[in-house]
């Protein structure tokens, strides 16, 4: 019999906790039994959206950023990655490839790959309340 | 942060390590943009066998390697890279604009 099983993480939007948050889900989802393929996606979907709280968010001070994983039936990885900062005008556009306000550094692809590496993608944004991405990733059962 | 790199023949190779996020990319840059600088060569090859994990900030290191390197009229080569870097770079369809020689399995 398999127990449902979910972690929540608070930390501050330093550039350091990138790695951290990608290497927790990844631990997280290791009972999940993914592929190294599966595994990468999750970790870089997760990437991009703590970057994004960190570069975009708090662009001017240290923010708490939370993430939530639960596993649902049917090998299904939920997650979200929640932040309290500046919210986003416009998702349809921030949602668009290659736009950024984030200047030379930022590429932005970061919702385009999360968009791509996950099952289903979702934002909400209330300008001056804060961002929420939920993603979830189907994983395959292995024979 | 130090990466190993070797000229010869007019071909400049960087050997990455790590894993690449926005924590480290300016980092990354600034390193490969003064070893171009510093040797001008005619093929940079970005060599990322030892880069454990990239994201969108990896295809900003890439596209800034590529602008130092056609400001002097050179080449760019990424070679080495694994299947989870290639994944960000097909995605990102930087695949298009640079010559990339997949990691043998």
């Amino acid at each position: 019999m398999k127990f449902d099983n979910y972690m929540i993480l608070d930390f501050p939007s330093r550039s350091s906790n990138e790695a951290f948050a990608r290497s927790a889900v990844a631990c997280f989802a290791a009972q999940m039994d993914p592929t190294l393929e599966e595994l990468g996606d999750i970790r870089t979907a997760v990437s991009e959206a703590v970057t994004n709280c960190i570069v975009h968010a708090y662009p001017d001070q240290i923010g708490i950023i939370t993430l939530r994983c639960r596993i649902l039936k049917d090998n299904v990885l939920d997650i979200v990655i929640k932040d309290k900062g500046v919210g986003i005008p416009d998702v349809e556009q921030a949602r668009r490839a290659a736009f950024t306000t984030g200047g030379a550094e930022r590429s932005g692809m970061g919702f385009t790959i999360m968009e791509s590496f996950m099952t289903s993608f979702d934002v909400t944004s209330a300008p001056g309340k804060g961002t929420s991405v939920h993603m979830r990733r189907k994983l395959q059962r292995r024979k | 942060m130090y990466f190993t790199s070797f000229l010869e023949n007019g071909k400049l190779t960087i050997a990455l390590t790590g894993e690449i996020d926005h924590h480290c990319a300016k980092a990354y840059i600034q390193i490969i943009s003064s070893k171009i600088e510093a040797y001008m060569p005619d093929v940079c090859v970005l060599d990322f066998h030892d880069v454990t994990f990239v994201d969108s900030s990896g295809i900003v290191v890439v596209i800034n390697a590529l602008r130092n390197m056609s400001q002097i009229e050179g080449k760019l080569l990424l070679s080495g890279i694994s299947p989870q870097p290639m994944r960000v770079f097909r995605a990102s369809g930087i695949d298009k604009l640079v010559e990339i020689r997949e990691a043998v399995s």
